[in-house]
């Protein structure tokens, strides 16, 4: 155990761990968007801003990619971290300016305009901030990797490879569930499960009682490959509510 | 070729080298690097091989091709030894002539010497062009007198006796000792103390340890690590060798920007010969010490040449920075110890062994020991790599070494660092150039690029340059520096189009706070000099812009008229001819006129007109 002061206040942290993990584990909430307990820190966002004191230096750092160490002082709501914090939070509603969860974000932190009100860099209507939740947990929590950055500068943005529909996309929503903007949709619409910003169709598995379409095909697939268990194929056989 | 296997050897093999030197033997020495290539340099050493085989003369001269000499502008460069009679812009044609005259009659060939563009002065000695005599090539001085594919040339001029010294009468503590008296500071851009940097490596607990050339030098305006790499690439394996031993390292690597083909080469030839010559390999000289070293292709972004995103590439991975709380130095490549250096920084190590610490820090000023290579461009009428020791005023690069601003025109700011360097005005063209105090104009050492810019460059569109060259190499991955950079580029757009309002100067300075202090790596954290360096030194620039739509400097189309001023037109209508459009209007004989509704600024016409009778407004 590691013991820091938040606040002024002194708080124990597992070694190794990141400072935002630390400071969510006992209750001090700072704002973040690109980090997810599940996933290493990846410190794209910019958003969870704090000012630690390590010896003689202070420094404006995110909080999800600093490993905790003895001793240091942790400051969460300065003038200067309130500023780099709205300021990036300005920032990232260019980039969502209609989601509702940005919004809500946004609002907390007294933005209620944005200033300028140019054009956002993602073409209009995508809402996507670019923090790469939903590449990294398809390819590091699910693992079919079917989604990925491309282009660099503000031309980045999250697509199926080679921008086709990604034949190895599952369609377990779990970008959909992580996304922080809401920006991803899935939709069932009879036998058929729609991503549509990823162009993915998927067929349904449909139950033996009730005939719900009620998972992707392809979803059972990789299962049964990955756990390569014969006798899991009958427990698809029935939905949830059948079984 | 046997290995060489002790210190002995070595010496044994440079005495045998000198004493196959004939001193008073003509040498033609000819620039090979990229510059010169560009203008057909390769045909110039056949032609010499010709020349001199029909006159019977092969045995009597030879021919030796050499990396980049620096004054690329004026190249392809022949320099004959011993006498060092430089030519310049020679062409295939002129070799008769330069045989006939200079290597049997030993007079010059005035037509081919180096004229001043001021004075109209000849200078027939390399050492006493301007251009050069101001310089201190201590490091890039060799580059002119070996041929990068012979090792022999380069062990011939005591190169690898630095290496030999430190593997058999140094501990690694001894050497690390030595270059942290030095106080070498790292040529990548940061200036970090190459000292501390090895130190730390070295204390930290492992096997495996690394060392890296940094050679994915991205600046588009920079070229000096290209240069020492294609021209003298035993100079920084010597020095990666030294660095290897002393921070306890058995391997290096290489990282070679895919787009220096000839880099590559010569690199990937110096590692081959100097592991048949013993020099690289298991047990070099006797010594027990084991170093190799691997040559990587790197994938040609800016952001790559950045230190994590380097090493993630070396790794397999994509060239994106990473978060740094832990030092490379400590876990870098692999996540083990790391010094990853410069090319120049590397080129330094040597000749801070041969010449010690103590000589190496009289050179240069405080605390910025050593010299520096620049890429002086832009405005100035010479340009080209130029080497001088740290603290060398901006007036003796530009006016002296640089030859002063081009036809004559007034200086109006210099522009170091690289792309996200700052511009520095005439006020400040006496402060010594080193780290220190770039950084306290608010400009930076970068890679070393030095672009002179003369009264007709507006700083405005000076900073939009920069930001959309940062804006598009920005990876991506920051908030700040991705949307940010874009942020900026936009009002700066906006400003040049003639729309720029009362907030836009409040808003580019928030902008430059964010990215500056929240950015991820030192791309986003510097990417606001170009634009914070110009509105501190030429914020009136941008005022007048802003409120009276107007382009002071006359370069912002969207803000400049072009009109015929009637007094000296005479109707000849060369600008009529020109103009793509067809808005020059009026019938020869009589005064032109344009009519601005038509107009697209080009200003083909201003060239056109022999009579100066086209103005900007
Ligand atoms: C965007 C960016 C590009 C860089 N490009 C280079 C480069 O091309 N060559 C280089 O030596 N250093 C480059 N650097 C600096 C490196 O990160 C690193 O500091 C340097 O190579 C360390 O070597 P030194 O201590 O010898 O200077 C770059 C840094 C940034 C932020
Ligand atoms: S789609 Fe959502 S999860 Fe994926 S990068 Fe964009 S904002 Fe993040
Ligand atoms: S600062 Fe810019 S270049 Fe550096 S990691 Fe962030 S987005 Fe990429
Ligand atoms: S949560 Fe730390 S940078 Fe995004």
């Amino acid at each position: 155990m590691i013991t820091l002061t938040i606040n002024g206040k002194k708080y124990e942290a597992q070694k190794g761990q990141n400072l935002l993990q630390a400071a969510i584990d006992n209750g001090i909430e700072i704002p973040h968007l690109c980090y997810h307990e599940k996933l290493p820190p990846y410190g794209g966002c910019r958003l969870c801003q704090v000012e630690v004191t390590k010896g003689e230096k202070v420094e404006l750092t995110t909080s999800c990619t600093y490993p905790v160490s003895q001793g240091i002082q942790v400051e969460t709501e300065t003038p200067r971290v309130q500023k780099a914090r709205r300021l990036v939070m300005e920032l990232i509603l260019t980039m969502a300016p209609d989601s509702p969860e940005i919004q809500q974000m946004a609002r907390k932190l007294g933005i209620e305009t944005i200033p300028g009100g140019f054009p956002s860099s993602g073409e209009k209507g995508d809402d996507c901030i670019k923090c790469g939740l939903c590449v990294r947990a398809c390819e590091e929590l699910v693992g079919p990797g079917s989604i990925t950055f491309s282009s660099k500068g503000p031309e980045r943005k999250v697509v199926p490879p080679f921008e086709e529909e990604p034949e190895s996309c599952i369609g377990c929503g779990t970008c959909v569930h992580v996304c922080p903007t809401g920006c991803i949709s899935m939709e069932d619409l009879g036998r058929k499960r729609k991503l549509e910003r990823w162009k993915r169709v998927l067929s349904m598995k449909v139950c033996n009682d009730c005939s719900s379409a009620y998972i992707p095909k392809a979803q059972v697939d990789y299962y049964l490959k990955r756990t390569g268990d014969p006798y899991l194929a009958e427990w698809f056989d029935l939905c949830p509510d059948c079984r | 070729m046997n290995r060489l296997t002790s210190k002995s050897d070595l010496e044994r093999l440079q005495k045998e080298l000198a004493s196959r030197k004939e001193p008073e033997r003509p040498v033609v020495t000819l620039c090979q690097g990229t510059g010169c290539r560009a203008y057909a340099s390769e045909k110039i050493h056949n032609a010499f091989k010709k020349e001199l085989a029909s006159r019977g003369l092969t045995d009597q001269v030879s021919v030796k091709s050499t990396g980049c000499h620096g004054f690329c502008e004026q190249g392809p460069i022949v320099v004959i030894l011993p006498d060092e009679i430089c030519y310049c812009r020679v062409k295939p044609e002129d070799i008769p002539e330069i045989v006939e005259t200079t290597l049997l009659e030993k007079k010059t060939v005035d037509r081919l010497l180096f004229t001043d563009p001021v004075s109209g002065e000849k200078f027939a000695r390399e050492s006493e062009i301007p251009f050069y005599k101001y310089q201190r090539r201590v490091i890039f001085g060799k580059n002119r007198l070996v041929d990068p594919q012979n090792i022999e040339d380069y062990i011939a001029l005591e190169g690898y006796s630095a290496l030999a010294h430190a593997l058999t009468e140094m501990s690694p503590d001894k050497v690390l000792l030595e270059v942290k008296k030095a106080n070498l500071r790292g040529r990548g851009g940061a200036g970090f103390p190459t000292g501390i940097k090895w130190e730390t490596t070295r204390n930290t607990p492992g096997e495996k340890k690394y060392v890296i050339v940094n050679a994915d030098e991205g600046d588009p305006g920079a070229y000096m690590d290209r240069s020492i790499l294609e021209g003298n690439p035993h100079l920084v394996l010597e020095g990666l060798a030294i660095g290897a031993y002393a921070v306890g390292a058995r391997e290096g690597y290489v990282f070679v920007r895919q787009e220096y083909p000839l880099a590559l080469e010569n690199i990937t030839e110096a590692v081959e010969q100097a592991r048949e010559y013993g020099l690289l390999g298991k047990n070099i000289l006797g010594s027990g010490f084991d170093f190799d070293v691997k040559v990587k292709r790197g994938a040609g972004a800016f952001v790559s040449g950045e230190s994590s995103a380097l090493i993630s590439a070396i790794e397999g991975s994509a060239g994106e920075p990473r978060p740094k709380h832990v030092n490379a130095a400590i876990s870098g490549l692999w996540g083990k110890p790391t010094s990853l250096n410069n090319v120049e920084t590397w080129a330094n190590v040597p000749l801070i062994m041969k010449e010690g610490s103590d000589w190496y820090s009289g050179l240069g000023s405080d605390n910025n020991p050593g010299t520096k290579i620049f890429s002086l461009v832009g405005k100035v009428n010479n340009t080209g790599l130029i080497e001088v020791p740290m603290g060398t005023p901006l007036r003796t690069i530009i006016y002296d070494i640089g030859g002063g601003i081009k036809e004559g025109k007034k200086f109006k700011a210099v522009q170091t660092g690289g792309p996200s360097g700052g511009c520095i005005p005439e006020e400040h063209l006496d402060v010594p150039v080193d780290f220190d105090r770039l950084n306290q104009m608010g400009s930076m050492m970068g890679s070393g690029g030095m672009i002179v810019m003369d009264e007709n460059s507006c700083m405005v569109d000076v900073a939009k340059y920069f930001m959309q060259f940062l804006m598009e190499e920005s990876c991506g991955k920051c908030t700040s520096c991705r949307e940010g950079i874009k942020k900026m580029h936009d009002i700066l757009e906006k400003i040049t189009l003639g729309e720029g309002c009362e907030t836009d100067l409040q808003q580019l300075e928030d902008l430059a706070w964010i990215i500056e202090n929240t950015s991820l790596c030192a791309l986003g954290s510097t990417a606001s000099n170009p634009v914070l360096s110009t509105l501190k030194y030429f914020r009136e620039e941008y005022e007048t812009h802003i409120k009276d739509k107007c382009c002071p400097a006359g370069v912002c189309k969207a803000l400049i008229r072009y009109t015929i001023e009637p007094e000296h037109c005479n109707g000849c209508g060369r600008c009529k001819k020109v103009c793509s459009v067809d808005a020059v209007e009026g019938n020869k004989g009589s005064p032109m006129t344009i009519n601005q509704e038509f107009c697209i600024r080009c200003g083909i016409c201003q060239e056109a007109c022999r009579f100066n009778a086209v103005l900007v407004e």
